[in-house]
């Protein structure tokens, strides 16, 4: 077009010309909107991430106040061979251990503020000094939880005497929120202030151990069978067809399936790891199985023939050269498998693991809760602290994210 | 004896038929004249060894489900059961409680009538696991002896031991199949007693839910299981709200990535939009209920809409829509890339723009395998639970206002199975007649877009 002047083609009129702007304009456009699309993705996945770490720091904080007791004049009587018994709590609580943190509480505080401190407070007092006897002769201040209602108006949200009382302390700097280590060693309860997620971490790792130990052997050598050794008929037909469908079915048939099933057959493994696993475990299979065909495929047909030509029956061609060769496909294939029932919620809700469970899960057999479970039950109670604490549950969830983002490419 | 000591067992046993099977094969080696056997040592090493573990894990298994029966017989029968309550919730409670404090698990009984069964409890305990654990080894020991005489140097092993383990495959692939039935048949059976107590035509064509879990269950009111309202709650949010988020967004994602970007740029990119992929369902939910929801009901508010729902449609819709896009977009990018390259080039050498070919050369080309796709993508969002769990409401709604109160199946499957309900009512009974309803639309819709799939990849290969 700049040198439009010395020669001019007989196509390119000033209708041509008009067409062709307007046609480079949608082009533009088209092109702009499919950057649109994925940016409008990638926000909403940032957004996404940043709302819940920024909510997440906050769960794992708590609501403290420090609270200084002098041990020499509470006349606890002990030493580490009466405090290294089982019953050592029962034995301070029995000497007035809670009243003497109650009283020290009172002192600083005001009677007012004390009245808030959680009542299970002197329990951490109490495993202070079973870990260190020798605190009884001397002076030492403790960080102590502070109860739901004031933790609440330290938020600056329920009953306007609290919101005061609160920021009176604040100002005061008697009562602060301070980083929580425990948030990571405890388990459910009723107040916001003492939950932990241990318990529902332990029931997840519980459950992931079941569910490894059935679907990752049995998707292997159903993988290993239907692509090495299955002859083409109506059954084989039938096997494929099914394991596609099931890939696809929706998580919660899976729950009511284990429901029907699992818990008919073992009604008293109720919310226990094990039915769980085994309904996760079904969820997974097919995952692995068409994962583990694709990488068993990829194997280049000369290793099998190369095999077979040394003497090699067919079963030692597939279990000392093509499997480990798939192996670590299949692997991939697994992770993806398992980070998806990791995060899996409603076949979990049908068979029970939505109950309160105030310890963690001792075995597999045991009544447990679930991460993803722990989150749903929390984001359901009206107390806002719950919040914070379930956003802090969810970065732990993330961890496994980075996982699957470093294993696939 | 737990199942978990008497596995282990079984292993330890293994292990040594194991190591004894090839200690008699090296025998034979050395004392034959040419020093050759049919198999290798570890050939007769393993087939004694799955002589021996293969039965007992078999035997663990089923012993483990017989057992408490067993257990439960012997207590029953005994004199300390006579007066026991004769049926019902309170004898259940007596036997489990003092089932618990015999097994160790309780420290102590509420019930006095309980403590008198402690002791028979334990006594048929024990006898059963000692019962169990002879069984086991009897077992384990008649295996191996049996497989262990028939060890010769000119013994086939190896085939022996092939053919077990082709067994073992094919068994692992039958499962499979077993879960389809047994998804299958518990949701017709567990349906089919919903239907007897409710006839399907009001079900399926009602307008009016509303099961009342506390209701007499011998005489349903059948007018409140109509769940029309329940289907058109799933196919607005899932199928109409989230796919006119997904497609749109899906598409153009896949377009952008396929056709524009710079590889530096897509290595990047597509990642980010797998990760949508895999945030756990519950995370979403949590962002809808307490992020997407309050925001778009304030929304509404300002614009002068008042009755907007906080548990709106739209907002469950919106993030079921946004968890779609990465499924939406992979399916597309897949069908646009089978489509052949000639086409294309021979599409930009007539002069077409870059957006012209994939406007009128690329899409209709790939059709076929993008409208599979959405088909998996609806299939996927109209099972989804967790989002409209959280984010969505409890209450049976028919309404197109996308700002109003709307309820889904799965929703409901959830808080039917989830509340106080018996077993036998029902309402609870009412989440397998919608459980197998969604079984067999997403099933229908998986299996015609997994054919067109298939056969499209067909077309271009």
């Amino acid at each position: 077009m700049n040198d439009a002047g010395a020669l001019v083609l007989p196509t390119r009129t000033d209708a041509f010309e008009a067409r062709l702007r307007q046609r480079y304009r949608a082009e533009k456009r088209f092109k702009a909107l499919g950057l649109g699309a994925i940016l409008f993705s990638v926000i909403v996945l940032a957004f996404l991430l940043v709302t819940m770490t920024i909510n997440g720091i906050g769960g794992f904080q708590r609501v403290e106040s420090e609270v200084t007791i002098d041990f020499t004049q509470a006349g606890l009587a002990g030493d580490s061979s009466t405090l290294s018994q089982s019953n050592a709590v029962q034995t301070l609580e029995a000497q007035g251990l809670p009243a003497v943190v109650a009283m020290a509480a009172t002192e600083q505080l005001g009677a007012e503020a004390a009245a808030q401190i959680d009542g299970d407070a002197w329990r951490e007092v109490a495993a202070a000094i079973i870990a260190d006897p020798a605190l009884l002769k001397e002076t030492r201040s403790f960080s102590l939880a502070v109860g739901p209602k004031l933790a609440s108006g330290y938020a600056g949200e329920g009953s306007p005497e609290m919101q005061a009382l609160a920021r009176e302390l604040a100002e005061d700097g008697k009562i602060a929120k301070n980083f929580d280590a425990g948030f990571l060693e405890r388990a459910d309860a009723t107040n916001p202030q003492k939950v932990g997620i241990w318990g529902a971490l332990k029931g997840s790792i519980y459950t992931m151990i079941v569910t490894l130990a059935l679907a990752f052997p049995i998707g292997v050598l159903a993988a290993l069978y239907l692509e090495e050794y299955a002859p083409r008929n109506r059954w084989t037909d039938l096997i494929e067809v099914s394991i596609n469908n099931l890939a696809a079915v929706p998580s919660i048939i899976f729950g009511l399936l284990g429901l029907a099933v699992f818990l008919w057959m073992f009604p008293s493994y109720r919310s226990a790891p094990l039915i769980g696993g085994m309904t996760l475990a079904l969820m997974t299979m097919p995952v692995i199985v068409i994962s583990g065909r694709n990488a068993i495929k990829a194997v280049p047909p000369s290793i099998r023939d190369g095999a077979l030509a040394v003497g090699a029956s067919p079963v030692q061609v597939v279990f000392h050269h093509v499997l480990p060769l798939a192996l670590p496909g299949i692997l991939t294939g697994t992770i993806i498998g398992m980070a998806r029932a990791l995060g899996e919620t409603a076949p979990l809700l049908m068979i029970g693991m939505r109950a309160f469970v105030a310890a963690p899960p001792e075995g597999f057999t045991s009544p447990a809760t679930v991460l993803p479970v722990q989150i749903f039950l929390w984001s359901d109670e009206i107390d806002r602290n719950f919040v914070e604490r379930t956003s802090a549950a969810i970065n732990g969830l993330a961890i496994y994210l980075r996982n699957k983002f470093e294993k696939k490419w | 004896m737990s199942p978990t000591i008497l596995l282990l067992l079984a292993l330890g046993l293994g292990l040594a038929g194991w190591l004894a099977a090839r200690a008699r094969a090296w025998a034979f080696r050395r004392a034959a004249p040419g020093g050759r056997l049919h198999s290798l040592p570890s050939y007769h090493a393993w087939y004694v060894a799955l002589w021996i573990v293969i039965p007992v894990v078999l035997f663990v298994v089923a012993w483990s489900g017989i057992k408490p029966g067993l257990v439960d017989q012997t207590v029953l029968a005994s004199p300390a059961a006579a007066d026991l309550p004769e049926f019902g919730f309170e004898r259940q409670t007596i036997l489990s409680e003092a089932r618990a404090v015999a097994a160790g698990k309780a420290a102590g009984v509420f019930n006095p009538e309980a403590s008198k069964l402690v002791e028979p409890y334990r006594a048929a305990q024990s006898l059963f696991g000692t019962i169990g654990l002879v069984i086991t080894l009897v077992i384990g020991f008649a295996g191996g002896a049996l497989a262990y005489l028939r060890l010769k140097p000119d013994f086939a092993a190896r085939n022996r031991v092939e053919r077990i383990v082709m067994g073992v495959l094919l068994t692992a692939s039958l499962v499979a199949i077993l879960t389809t039935i047994g998804i299958f048949a518990s949701l017709v059976f567990e349906t089919a007693r919903f239907f007897g107590m409710v006839s399907p035509l009001d079900f399926l064509f009602g307008t009016h839910w509303g099961p009342d879990p506390m209701a007499n269950a011998a005489s349903p009111d059948a007018s409140t299981y109509g769940a029309i309202p329940l289907f058109w709650g799933t196919i607005f949010i899932g199928a109409i709200i989230a796919m006119v988020v997904a497609i749109p967004l899906g598409l153009m994602s896949a377009i952008y990535l396929t056709q524009y970007a710079h590889p530096e740029w897509r290595k990047w990119l597509k990642p980010a939009l797998e990760i949508l992929a895999g945030v756990p369902t519950v995370v979403y939910g949590y962002f809808a209920a307490l992020t997407v929801a309050p925001a778009i009901r304030d929304a509404a508010l300002a614009v002068g809409i008042s009755n907007a729902s906080s548990e709106s449609a739209l907002a469950a819709g919106i993030v079921m829509g946004v968890m779609i896009i990465p499924f939406v977009s992979s399916m597309a990018d897949d069908s646009i890339a089978a489509v052949p390259q000639a086409m294309r080039d021979g599409s930009l050498a007539l002069g077409a723009t870059t957006s012209e070919t994939i406007k009128r050369v690329l899409i209709p080309a790939a059709l076929p395998g993008i409208v599979a796709g959405i088909m998996l993508a609806v299939s996927r969002a109209i099972g989804e639970t967790m989002i409209v769990v959280m984010a969505a409401s409890t209450a049976a709604n028919l309404s197109a206002n996308p700002l109003e109160a709307m309820t889904t199946v799965t929703v409901q499957i959830v808080a039917m199975l989830t509340g106080e309900g018996s077993f036998d009512h029902p309402a609870t009974l009412s989440a397998f007649a919608l459980g197998f309803v969604l079984f067999m639309v997403t099933l229908t819709l998986n299996f015609i877009a997994l054919r067109v799939v298939k056969r499209f990849r067909e077309a271009y290969e």
